[in-house]
C-alpha cells in the first residue's frame, strides 16, 4: 500500500503509538504484579517445605513442625464435598440441558443455579451454620463443612456439566433415537462418554476452588489446633486455608510463624495451579483427540 | 422392570434439577429466618430491664443514651430530662459493696425490697437487674427501651455489638466502610483491567494472547487467603511506610489488595466484550479513515460498553462479598470511615470476626445474620443488574 502520509495522518499515528503503549505497559505492569505475588510467596515457602513439614503435627504454638492435619482435614474435605456435589451437579447439569423444556422451569433453574454462583463464600458460611450445624445437629464437623462447600462447588459442576452436553452435536443423539434407544440410554451411553472428559474438568475446578475456601468452613468445621487427626466425619477438622489464616494473623507468635505460613502458602497455591493446569491440559487433550477424529 | 429403572433415573435426574435450585430458595429462608426475628426485639437481654426511681420524668432510653450512662458520659439527668439529679448506676455487681449478705438474704429473697429502699433514697439511682429479680414496687418503674427498628439498624452510627446492658447495632459504618473499599477497588481496577482487555483483545498478538489470557485467568483462582497473606506481608507495611502511619490495616490496603483480586475478572469479562464487535462494523470504520486506535475508542468500546459495564459490577459484586482478604488487611475497626489511612470493617469481615464470639441464638448472632442478608441482597441484586445489561447487550 503506497500512502503519503499527511499531517492528520502523522498526528493520528502518534496517537495510536501512544494509546497501544500505554495498553502495553498497563498490562505488563499487570501480569508483573501478579507474578510478583506468586514469586514473593514461592520463594519464601518453597524451602520450607520438605517431608517433614508435611508429615508431621504442629508443635511448640504452631511455630514448628509441620502442617499434618491441615493436609488431611484438607482432603477429607475436598473428597467429601465432590463426593456430594460431584453426582448431584452432574445430574442436575444433565436436567438443565437434556430433560427441562425451554419455557418457565428452564429459565427458573438457570436463574437459581447463576444465583447460587454469586451469593458470596461468607453466606454460605452462615447458612452451613445455621442449617447443618444447628438445625440438623452435625455440630462444627467434616461433615457440615463437606456440605457446605460443596453446594459452593455446585453451581460450578452443574455450569460445566452443562456447557459440555451443550458441546455434543445433536446428530450423535439424533443417530442414538435412529437405532431405537431411549432418551435414558441415548444419555448414558452417547452423550455422556463424549463430554465426559469436559465434566470431569469441572470436577478438578471444584477441587482447586474447594481446597482454597476459608469463610464457608470457619464456623462449620475449622478448628484452630487439634492434637490429632479426624477420626470420623463429625470431628471438627484442621484446614490449609484456616491454618494459614490463623497463624499469620492470630497465632501465639505470628513473626515466628511466618515461614510455616508461607509454607502453607505455597502448598495452597500448588493444589490451586495444579489442578487448574490439569483442567487445561485434559481439555485441550481431549479436543484434540476429537478433531484426529 | 427395565422401564422401572429407566422411570426411577429419570425421576432422579429431575429431582437433582430442582434441588439445585431450590438451595438459592433455603438459603434465602434460613438466613432470613434468623435475620428478621433480629429486628422489633428489644436491645436488652431477655427478662432484664432498667429501673429507675418513679420521680424520675425520663419517658425512655435509647441504646446510645443507655451506653453513654454507662460509661460514665452522661452524670447528670438533667442532661437528658428534666430531673436534676446525679446519675447512680446499680447492678448486680455493686450489691456486695451495698449491702450485707443478711440484709439480701439467703437466696436474694429480699434483694427487691433492697433495691428499692436504695433507690428511694438515691433518686438519681439507674439499676440494671433481672426483672425476675426485681418485682416493681412504688418507689421504682422500668424504663423503656425502644426495640430495633430496620432504619434504626441501617442508620445507627455505632457498632457495640456486645455493650451491656444494651447492644448497639447501627450497621452505617459497615456498609459505609464496605462501599468505600468495594468502590475504590474497582476505581482503580476498571482503567487497568479495561486497558489490559483493549491489548488482549485488539493490540496483543494471538499468540501472545493465548498465552497471556489462560494466565491471568489462572490467577484469578488463587485464594483469598493467600492474597490476604499477601497483603499482610507486602501491601500493609508498605502503605504503613508511605504514609507514616501507626498501623497499615487501612481501608486503602484492602482497596489495592481487592483490586488486584477483580483484576483477572474485569480483564476476562471485558475482554469477551470487545471481542463481541463484529468484524464488520470494525472495518466500516478502518474504510472510513479512522485508525485503528480511533476505531477502538470510538465504536469498538462504545460497542462494548454494556459488557464492560457488566464487568465493573459483576467486579464490585465479587469486592463487596470478598470476606477473608478484607479481614486480614483493614484493620477492623467499626468506625464511621472518614479517611483511606484508617482502619474500616466491612460487613463480610464483621461476620467472620464476630460469628465466632456470639452466642447461639442470642441478639448478636441474628444481627450478623441479618448482615448476612445484607450482603445477599446487595449480591442479589448486582447478580440481577449483570443480568439485564448482559441480556441487554445481546438483544441490540
Amino acid at each position: 500500500m503506497i500512502s503519503f502520509p499527511t499531517q492528520v495522518d502523522r498526528k493520528k499515528r502518534f496517537h495510536q503509538a501512544i494509546a497501544f503503549w500505554i495498553a502495553r505497559i498497563i498490562s505488563y505492569s499487570i501480569l508483573l504484579i501478579l507474578f510478583f505475588i506468586l514469586f514473593f510467596i514461592l520463594k519464601r515457602g518453597i524451602g520450607v517445605i520438605n517431608w517433614e513439614f508435611l508429615t508431621a503435627m504442629p508443635s511448640d504454638g504452631m511455630t514448628k513442625g509441620g502442617i499434618l492435619p491441615a493436609i488431611v482435614g484438607t482432603l477429607y474435605l475436598v473428597l467429601m464435598s465432590m463426593v456430594i456435589a460431584f453426582p448431584v451437579g452432574v445430574l442436575s447439569g444433565i436436567y438443565v440441558n437434556e430433560y427441562a423444556k425451554e419455557g418457565a422451569i428452564k429459565q427458573f433453574v438457570k436463574m437459581m443455579t447463576n444465583n447460587l454462583a454469586g451469593v458470596p463464600s461468607i453466606v454460605f458460611g452462615l447458612f452451613g451454620m445455621a442449617l447443618f450445624v444447628n438445625r440438623l445437629g452435625f455440630g462444627a464437623s467434616i461433615l457440615a463443612g463437606s456440605l457446605t462447600l460443596a453446594l459452593l462447588a455446585l453451581p460450578l459442576i452443574i455450569r460445566t456439566t452443562e456447557e459440555s452436553l451443550k458441546a455434543v452435536d445433536d446428530t450423535f443423539r439424533h443417530a442414538s433415537y435412529a437405532l431405537g434407544a431411549g432418551k435414558l440410554r441415548t444419555i448414558r451411553k452417547v452423550v455422556l462418554p463424549i463430554a465426559f472428559p469436559n465434566i470431569i474438568t469441572g470436577l478438578i475446578l471444584g477441587i482447586g476452588r474447594v481446597s482454597g475456601e476459608t469463610a464457608p468452613i470457619l464456623f462449620t468445621v475449622a478448628a484452630y489446633f487439634l492434637p490429632k487427626l479426624p477420626h470420623s466425619v463429625f470431628d471438627q477438622a484442621m484446614a490449609l486455608p484456616y491454618h494459614l489464616y490463623v497463624i499469620s494473623t492470630s497465632g501465639t507468635n505470628i513473626q515466628a510463624s511466618r515461614p510455616i505460613a508461607y509454607g502453607t502458602a505455597v502448598i495452597l497455591i500448588l493444589i490451586v495451579l495444579g489442578m487448574n493446569l490439569l483442567a487445561n491440559f485434559v481439555r485441550s487433550h481431549y479436543s484434540r483427540k476429537v478433531k484426529m477424529k | 422392570m427395565g422401564r422401572l429403572v429407566e422411570r426411577s433415573a429419570e425421576g432422579l435426574i429431575k429431582a437433582c434439577g430442582f434441588a439445585s435450585a431450590l438451595i438459592v430458595l433455603l438459603i434465602v429462608f434460613f438466613l432470613f429466618k434468623e435475620g428478621i426475628s433480629f429486628l422489633n426485639s428489644s436491645p436488652v437481654e431477655d427478662h432484664y430491664a432498667l429501673f429507675v426511681h418513679s420521680g424520675n420524668p425520663v419517658t425512655q432510653l435509647d441504646e446510645g443514651q443507655i451506653k453513654d450512662l454507662f460509661d460514665k458520659k452522661i452524670t447528670n439527668w438533667n442532661q437528658l430530662t428534666n430531673y436534676e439529679y446525679p446519675v447512680v448506676l446499680l447492678t448486680a455487681g455493686d450489691l456486695e459493696r451495698l449491702f450485707t449478705p443478711e440484709q439480701l438474704g439467703k437466696n436474694l429473697e429480699y434483694l427487691n425490697a433492697c433495691v428499692a429502699h436504695y433507690i428511694d433514697t438515691v433518686p438519681g439511682t439507674l439499676a440494671y437487674f433481672s426483672e425476675r429479680q426485681l418485682g416493681l414496687s412504688p418507689a421504682i418503674r422500668i424504663v423503656p427501651v425502644p426495640n430495633i427498628s430496620l432504619w434504626k439498624f441501617l442508620s445507627g452510627r455505632q457498632w457495640f455489638p456486645t455493650a451491656q446492658p444494651a447492644a448497639i447495632m447501627g450497621t452505617l459504618p459497615l456498609i459505609l466502610g464496605t462501599l468505600l473499599v468495594s468502590l475504590l477497588a474497582i476505581l482503580i481496577a476498571l482503567p487497568l483491567g479495561l486497558a489490559a482487555a483493549i491489548y488482549l483483545a485488539e493490540i496483543a498478538d494471538p499468540r501472545m494472547r493465548n498465552i497471556l489470557k489462560p494466565v491471568i485467568e489462572l490467577l484469578s483462582g488463587i485464594p483469598s487467603v493467600v492474597y490476604g497473606f499477601f497483603g499482610l506481608v507486602v501491601i500493609v507495611p508498605f502503605i504503613q511506610n508511605l504514609f507514616g502511619l501507626p498501623v497499615g490495616e487501612t481501608a486503602l490496603a484492602g482497596s489495592f489488595l481487592l483490586a488486584i483480586m477483580a483484576l483477572p475478572t474485569i480483564i476476562t469479562v471485558s475482554e469477551d466484550a470487545i471481542r463481541t464487535c463484529p468484524i464488520a462494523v470494525k472495518e466500516a470504520s478502518l474504510a472510513l479513515g479512522a485508525s485503528h486506535w480511533q476505531t477502538i475508542f470510538r465504536v469498538i468500546l462504545p460497542y462494548a460498553s454494556s459488557g464492560i459495564t457488566a464487568a465493573a459490577i459483576l467486579g464490585i459484586g465479587r469486592a463487596v462479598g470478598e470476606t477473608m482478604a478484607v479481614l486480614m488487611v483493614t484493620g477492623n475497626a467499626a468506625l464511621m470511615p472518614t479517611s483511606l489511612t484508617q482502619p474500616v470493617r466491612t460487613i463480610p469481615a464483621t461476620i467472620a470476626a464476630e460469628l465466632g464470639e456470639a452466642s447461639f441464638g442470642g441478639l448478636h448472632f441474628k444481627a450478623l445474620f441479618a448482615l448476612g442478608c445484607l450482603l445477599f441482597l446487595i449480591t442479589l441484586v448486582t447478580n440481577l443488574l449483570v443480568e439485564r445489561t448482559t441480556s441487554k447487550s445481546r438483544k441490540s
